[in-house]
């Protein structure tokens, strides 16, 4: 293995600030969404690197990986049924129009 | 500049740029596939990092079922926006510009530390990472209790995600 | 011992007065039974202080003498204290036996045990009550007094204001003495203060006197500035009289003629002696008693005693002792005339006062040092024997008015007539203080204190002041015996008189007894050439060891003797022939408007300074210092005041304070909350980047600038 550790980790780090950018730039919620995951991704990209550059025995890093895929999944799943909720309702997936709670 | 190096230099550019791609692209339908794409790559990266099971699980679930899921949830929301207007808000070049200063701030904080610059060191012989893994998840000493948590928590979100899309039965 | 009973003379009437004022007012039994238990209190104390002063062999050189250091001045100390010698002595004794006789007399006098009146006021004189007897007919019989127990008060107060002056042995506390009276004749002289002739009498009576008490109260400052104290023992040293008299001082005098003229203007005022004696007849306005205190027994002999006591300081300047002669003898002529032409009662013995003061003055101011005295302590018991019998008069003719009806002048003499048969003991009485004041020979106590006088003057050499006092006795006889035969003889010339009867005895009994000392006083001072040699002049010999040298008695002469029986018997003979036989005013011969109008000095005093006074007060003082300037100025604080009041609030409090800080606030935080509520913006991905930028922030802060590592 001759890659360096870093280039994993600024890898990550470019990944999660590009799905930084999508969250707070794009208007349409399912799009913010998209950008939540990539961040995700980004986070395990990490947990794995680390995993194996450090102690590839120690089995916690991988084991970190999976919860986030679970979670990840669920926090989609429940997201998209919210999108989709608020979609009938007030017809709109633009995120700047679901302010109902504001001043 | 080993051939891993050049992998993983590729690779990490079809992340990259297929994570732009979804950040940037009008097509909502098109972003969720240049999802996908970004999404491979990153089960690639994690196959070079001889996380098997784990690369694996990265395609069947996120490509897969979240991909798809984005998929789904753009059909059922398609009546507005459909590819009309900006999909950036008007004032995306904050985003940018913070996006920019954290990756700034991230790369010189990793440079930063010494012993990071390492090269990964042999795989113990005869790890099994998938058993491994396997015993980890379910073993008491060890994250057991993560792994039945998050199941619960699959359970909640399953629960929930199918209350709160459900058709009001008015 | 003696020592503590003169200090605590003056105490009964004083501790009287608070009971009275602040306690017994209502219950006018009560007071008056203080008011006489303190003056016989004091009466006894004197009697025993008295008596003690006499049995001492050489009481002058053994004056019974007790002070204290009162005011501490630097590096010595003001004295206080009593002191009786011989002067002193028999000024207590007259002082004692006036000021009892006339408070029994005031009970009687002011109707004590009468009902109350149908109509009396607090303030007026009391004008009867209407009682019906058992055979149903309306009588009205005299009613007592409203303000009965007050007047006791006032009195106790004035007793205690006279022993004070008499027993002192400085000039501090005689001034207090004398100011206090001062107070008391005001007070009493305006009694009746629903009367405005009351008021004004009062008034005139305190403003005339205060005049003299100003020159006395810088005499004071001068003996003491010129000789460091205001004790009598060391004013009358010899070496410090011989310094006063060295020192020149204003007006050609030297100190102690100075002193002495400042002091004596004092007596001028106080003794009313001319040109002051404008107050003493309108004090006539109080009632008898008063006048009998005020101007007989205590006020006006403290003048006289004063000049008395200051004689070592007078005698040493031949100004001032010419100035106090000439105003003695003048006054003594001026009142005997004026006294010829008045009618009511009090008015001729109140100018027969001022008179008889004038003797005496002109006794001191001709040396007669001893005579001064002695006529000074016959005067008081006859002429309050007088005044009293006059009340008495009065008083049984306001008795017969009441039961008559009639609305005559009670006071007036014209009025009056035979009521020797109506009134016998009063009749009796007045006839024995008459002939006192006339100097009857003999048998009287004034033959030999005039006398004294007589003698000492001409011996003295002072022959014009001899011929004025000699001219002045024979008026004193003659209208002495007008008033009697006026009053007492011939027929009763109105109802009122025909109806006059007897007073009770509380009026009688205290005539009795000024009556036998008004024969027996005086010869206690017969000289020594009258029997032979064989009675000395005891009081010549007690009173003179007074001064540090003894004057010596004068030689026998014929002609002061002579003279002084002439006038005194043919005065009375001469008064006697020519009014037996007047009964209205017109028959009055002597009734001329110069004289009856007192010389008009009322008037020209009123045009010379009353007016002017009055212009000043009002016109001056009143419209133009009080109402414009002074009233101006505080108007002018007021308008500032509001002014600033109202620039306060219209500039400072309300914009500043109200709009600025209270209203500021409220907009404030109004304005703020509604510009940073659009934070609440509800879109999430606008609270994200906040959140991120701020956790850059922090981020950046810890990470690179290592802050809080």
């Amino acid at each position: 293995m001759s890659i360096p550790l870093t280039w994993y980790l600024i890898l990550a780090a470019a990944l999660f600030c590009i799905g930084l950018y999508g969250v707070l730039s794009r208007k349409n919620a399912i799009a913010i969404l998209l950008g939540i995951e990539l961040m995700l991704n980004a986070v395990n990209i990490n947990l794995v690197a680390f995993w194996r550059y450090l102690n590839p025995a120690q089995m916690a890093g991988q084991a970190f990986a999976v919860i986030v895929f679970a979670v990840a999944a669920a926090e989609v799943a429940v997201g998209l049924a919210l999108i989709i909720s608020v979609y009938r309702r007030r017809k709109t997936v633009v995120a700047d129009e679901i302010d109902l709670m504001k001043w | 500049m080993t051939a891993e190096q050049i992998i993983f230099l590729l690779t990490g550019v079809l992340v990259l740029g297929s994570a732009f791609m979804v950040v940037t692209v009008r097509n909502l339908l098109h972003a969720a596939l240049w999802l996908v794409a970004s999404l491979f790559g990153v089960a690639v990266l994690y196959a070079i990092l001889q996380a098997n099971f784990l690369a694996v699980v990265q395609v069947v679930i996120y490509i897969g079922a979240i991909a798809i899921l984005f998929i789904f949830a753009v059909m059922l929301t398609r009546r507005q926006l459909l590819e009309s207007g900006r999909q950036t808000r008007s004032s995306w070049w904050i985003p940018a510009l913070l996006g920019l200063l954290i990756l700034i701030g991230l790369v010189s904080l990793i440079l930063s530390v010494p012993g990071l610059d390492r090269t990964a060191s042999a795989m113990p012989v005869g790890l099994d990472t998938v058993q491994a893994l396997g015993t980890a998840l379910v073993s008491p000493d060890a994250y057991v209790l993560p792994f039945e948590v998050a199941s619960v928590l699959m359970l909640a979100a399953l629960v929930g995600a199918v209350y709160v899309a459900s058709v009001d039965k008015k | 011992m003696t020592n503590w009973i003169i200090w605590l003379l003056p105490l009964p009437p004083l501790l009287a007065f608070f009971a009275i004022i602040l306690f017994t007012n209502k219950n006018k039994a009560l007071s008056h039974s203080i008011a006489v238990a303190a003056a016989g209190l004091s009466w006894l104390g004197s009697m025993i202080v008295f008596i003690s002063a006499v049995g001492t062999t050489g009481f002058g050189k053994h004056v019974f003498e007790s002070a204290i250091n009162w005011l501490p001045t630097g590096t010595t100390w003001l004295q206080i204290g009593v002191r009786v010698d011989p002067l002193s002595a028999v000024v207590l004794f007259f002082v004692a036996w006036t000021v009892l006789a006339i408070f029994v007399y005031s009970i009687g006098y002011h109707n004590f045990g009468q009902p109350k009146g149908d109509h009396d006021l607090p303030g007026l004189p009391p004008h009867g009550a209407t009682i019906t007897d058992e055979g149903g007919h309306n009588h009205v019989v005299p009613s007592i007094e409203p303000m009965y127990a007050r007047f006791f008060a006032f009195i106790s107060l004035f007793a205690f204001g006279m022993y004070t002056l008499v027993v002192s042995n400085n000039l501090l506390t005689l001034f207090v003495g004398w100011e206090i009276m001062g107070l008391c004749s005001y007070l009493l002289i305006g009694f009746w203060f629903g009367k405005k002739s009351a008021r004004d009498a009062a008034i005139k009576a305190f403003m005339t006197t205060r005049i003299g008490d100003v020159f006395m109260l810088l005499g004071i400052a001068f003996v003491y500035s010129a000789t460091g104290s205001l004790s009598y023992k060391d004013i009358f040293q010899p070496q410090v009289l011989q310094a006063l008299a060295g020192t020149p001082a204003f007006f050609g005098l030297s100190a102690a003629g100075m002193i002495g003229l400042l002091l004596f203007i004092g007596t001028v005022g106080k003794s009313a002696q001319w040109p002051l004696h404008v107050w003493l007849p309108d004090a006539m306005e109080g009632p008898t008693p008063v006048s009998a205190m005020i101007h007989a027994a205590t006020m006006v002999s403290a003048g006289v005693y004063m000049a008395i006591r200051i004689y070592p300081l007078l005698s040493l300047d031949v100004h001032t002792m010419t100035v106090v002669a000439f105003i003695g003898s003048f006054t003594a002529l001026f009142a005997a005339t004026i006294a010829v032409a008045q009618n009511d009662i009090k008015k001729v013995l109140a100018y027969s006062t001022i008179s008889q003061l004038g003797f005496m003055i002109a006794a001191l101011g001709v040396h007669a040092y001893v005579a001064a005295a002695f006529h000074l302590v016959t005067h008081a018991f006859f002429k309050a024997l007088l005044f009293l019998g006059s009340g008495s008069v009065i008083h049984g003719m306001e008795h017969g008015v009441l039961h008559t009806g009639e609305h005559v002048d009670a006071q007036d003499m014209f009025n009056m007539g035979g009521l020797r048969k109506k009134m016998p003991v009063t009749f009796w009485t007045f006839l024995i203080g008459g002939l006192a004041l006339s100097g009857f020979p003999v048998l009287t106590a004034g033959f030999w204190s005039k006398d004294a006088i007589f003698a000492e003057a001409f011996g003295n050499g002072y022959v014009l002041v001899f011929i004025v006092l000699a001219l002045a006795a024979f008026l004193t006889a003659f209208y002495t015996m007008r008033q009697i035969t006026l009053t007492f003889f011939g027929e009763a010339r109105t109802q009122a008189a025909e109806h006059a009867s007897e007073n009770k005895w509380t009026m009688t009994l205290p005539l009795v007894v000024l009556a036998i000392f008004a024969v027996g006083v005086g010869w206690v001072g017969m000289p020594a050439w009258f029997t032979g040699g064989l009675v000395p002049d005891w009081f010549h010999g007690f009173v003179g060891g007074t001064l540090t040298q003894a004057p010596e008695t004068t030689a026998f002469n014929w002609i002061p003797v002579a003279t002084s029986l002439v006038v005194a018997l043919g005065g009375l003979l001469c008064g006697w022939l020519a009014y037996r036989n007047v009964s209205v005013p017109a028959e009055d011969r002597l009734q001329i408007p110069l004289l009856k109008n007192k010389y008009y000095f009322d008037e020209i005093y009123a045009f010379l300074f009353v007016r002017p006074a009055g212009w000043i007060a009002e016109k001056f003082t009143l419209l133009y210092m009080d109402q414009v300037v002074i009233d101006g100025f505080l108007h002018s604080l007021a308008r500032f005041s509001l002014f600033l009041g109202h620039a306060f609030r219209n500039y400072f409090d309300k914009p500043v304070i109200n709009e600025f800080i209270g209203d500021g606030a409220g907009k404030t935080v109004k304005a703020s909350g509604f510009g940073l509520r659009k934070i609440q913006a509800g879109r999430i991905q606008y609270y994200m980047v906040v959140a991120l930028v701020i956790l850059a922030v922090f981020a950046f802060l810890v990470y690179f600038l290592k802050l809080g590592m």
